[in-house]
């Protein structure tokens, strides 16, 4: 298969004109009130690490983060802590750390986690890195203090797709999980839906209109070059990743109809249909243990969501409820179906619990789309509309934190959330 | 059928006749013809041009019927079936429109069309992908009863990424379910 260098795509320098800022609306009723202390030397790297800690930490919807006058002298990770002294600033943890300077220009951050509750340090760790990479250091800092309090990864040092669309033209994005350093991968005069990451999170597939009609392409994050997987006679949409990478469930409708049939990744080999059906079968997406295809079907009469095994089969209904269930995103640990669900022309996100099948609607707005996991499976990220323009949206897995990720410079829709650094 | 080509042909000349200078010189010359004693010795050469036109214009010369598919009088140069909310027939006040583009694509057997399906914004995209194509597999079926061949038609999907309409009431939604049909060199 051929590969295309620099047709359309480049990857462009940050624009901090235009990027996704983050409002927390509900939050969690019990947040666990941490102090994180200005680290002692911190000043030298520019940016406040301790700042993007913080912020991190609260939009997990888990932390609030308090406010701590400056102390004298400022406390470093070797400081003794006084829990006592803590306690009484109404501290549950706390995080003390500094940063030096090496001879060869990197810093080093060192810094130690504190269950102030438990009176017990929890953990400490030290990280190098280059000035450029003070926000991703952060994010490092803040996945561990998430690590030790909750016992859960945390997903601060992961990176989210979505598509702009301004004025007539889209962009392809990919930023950090807090909405910086954004920059885009493609940009085009036609549309880009379907954005997904492949599970090393090294390559993003995804379906471009660019040739009036929906191609599926494979874009190689670190090369930055695409290559086109399904450009069959008719439409080639909906890709998904089976997790060995290898693997792309694709909707082609080249033998008519709109069906799933799966590929190499590298779009090498034939294609193998997996779907027999008169219907539209549509939106593939894999378990984590890659076992079972989840996908929409309009077989019975309304579009709803089936389940086969990946290699093909009889499928089974696994929708009941209302008349349009669509989008199935399983969770990363496979016990919980997120999808969309339309109820009175609203449509919603609901999350289905395979084990007991209950449902429950877990947003309130009235056209949330494209609902994507984050890794650990605590969030969920999707488009919304809001005053009239797309904005991207944080829902906690349980419904109750909910936060908006407004965009200055345009439409914003189609997000994915990409998986853990490794 | 016969009734609707005979009718096709009748637009095809009437729209001729109004639009391109020649035809109206053309006809203007016929008039002078007819006329005794209009025998002027400049207007003897254009009866002898006339008919060349005119017969280019009817049979499959690529010029002259490339434009009727842009003439505005001719129905060849409507390109879009609207569809009523999740219905995906093309309806009775269509056909003539796809009747006439079959025509066209059996007398012009290397011409090639794209028919781009579209629904409105409600929705998931990938599944409104699905939609929009069951709508452009119908054009396509349906030329293809009427005689166009399976290899000069694609039929795609552009879901709901391609409104006519940007509005969100009825009023838009209904101009976003279509099928477009397009020409080679227009995609």
């Amino acid at each position: 298969m051929r590969l295309l260098f620099g047709l359309v795509f480049l990857v462009a320098a940050s624009q901090a004109a235009a990027q996704l800022s983050i409002e927390i609306t509900g939050a969690g009723a019990q947040r666990t009130p941490i102090a994180v202390v200005p680290f002692s030397g911190e000043a030298a790297v520019g940016s406040s690490l301790t700042a993007i800690v913080r912020a991190d930490l609260e939009r997990s919807g888990l932390f609030r983060g308090l406010e701590v006058p400056p102390l004298s002298p400022a406390p470093n990770e070797n400081t003794p802590v006084s829990y006592g002294e803590w306690r009484s600033r109404l501290a549950d943890a706390l995080v003390l750390g500094s940063v030096g300077k090496h001879a060869d220009g990197r810093f080093e951050v060192r810094f130690r986690v504190y269950d102030i509750v438990k009176q017990a340090p929890l953990g400490a760790i030290a990280y190098l890195f280059t000035q450029d990479n003070a926000r991703a250091a952060a994010h490092r800092i803040a996945d561990f203090v998430y690590e030790k309090l909750t016992g859960e990864k945390g997903v601060f040092s992961t990176q989210i797709a979505y598509v702009v669309k301004r004025g007539s033209t889209y962009e392809l994005q990919i930023a950090d999980a807090d909405g910086e350093r954004a920059q885009y991968l493609l940009r085009s005069n036609e549309p880009i839906i379907s954005p997904v990451w492949s599970p090393e999170g090294r390559r993003i597939a995804y379906v471009s209109f660019e040739s009036k009609k929906p191609i599926v392409y494979v874009h190689h994050l670190s090369e930055n070059k695409r290559q086109v997987v399904a450009s069959f006679k008719g439409s080639n949409s909906a890709p998904a990743w089976a997790p060995d990478g290898k693997t792309i469930a694709v909707v082609l409708s080249v033998e008519g109809g709109s069906q799933i049939y799966l590929l190499n990744s590298d779009g090498s080999g034939p294609r193998r249909r997996i779907s027999n059906s008169n219907s539209i079968d549509t939106e593939p997406r894999y378990s984590t243990d890659g076992k079972v295809l989840y996908f929409t079907s309009d077989r019975g009469g309304s579009p709803q969501i089936y389940r086969m095994s990946a290699t093909g089969g009889e499928p089974q209904r696994v929708t009941f409820k209302g008349s349009y269930n669509v989008s199935p995103r399983p969770s990363p640990d496979g016990r919980v179906l997120a999808y969309v669900t339309r109820e009175a022309g609203k449509f919603q996100v609901a999350l289905l619990d395979l084990s007991n099948q209950q449902v429950q609607v877990i947003t309130d707005s009235d056209r949330d789309e494209s609902p994507s996991f984050a890794p650990n499976g605590r969030m969920i990220l999707l488009a919304t509309v809001r005053g009239g323009r797309g904005v991207l949206s944080a829902v906690s897995s349980d419904g109750r934190i909910r936060q908006n990720l407004p965009y200055s410079g345009g439409d914003v829709r189609e997000p994915a959330w990409g998986p853990f650094n490794e | 059928m016969r009734a609707l080509f005979i009718l096709l042909a009748f637009l095809l000349a009437a729209a001729g006749c109004q639009t391109t200078p020649e035809d109206q010189a053309a006809a203007a010359s016929v008039e002078d013809r007819t006329k005794p004693g209009a025998g002027k010795p400049g207007a003897q050469a254009q009866p002898v041009e006339r008919p060349k036109v005119a017969a280019v214009d009817v049979t499959s010369g690529r010029k002259d019927s490339a434009s009727a598919l842009k003439d505005p009088a001719n129905i060849l140069s409507k390109r879009s079936i609207y569809y009523e909310l999740d219905k995906f027939d093309v309806r009775d006040e269509y056909r003539n429109l796809v009747e006439a583009h079959a025509k066209y694509l059996r007398e012009n057997p290397k011409t090639r069309v794209l028919i781009q399906g579209n629904t409105d914004e409600r929705g998931s995209r990938e599944y409104n992908v699905g939609l929009g194509q069951r709508r452009s597999d119908g054009v396509k079926r349906m030329l293809i009863l009427l005689g166009a061949r399976e290899d000069q038609i694609e039929s795609v999907s552009l879901g709901e990424e391609k409104p006519q309409s940007e509005g969100h009431s009825e009023t838009a939604w209904s101009k976003n379910r279509r099928s477009d049909i397009l020409y080679s060199g227009e995609f």
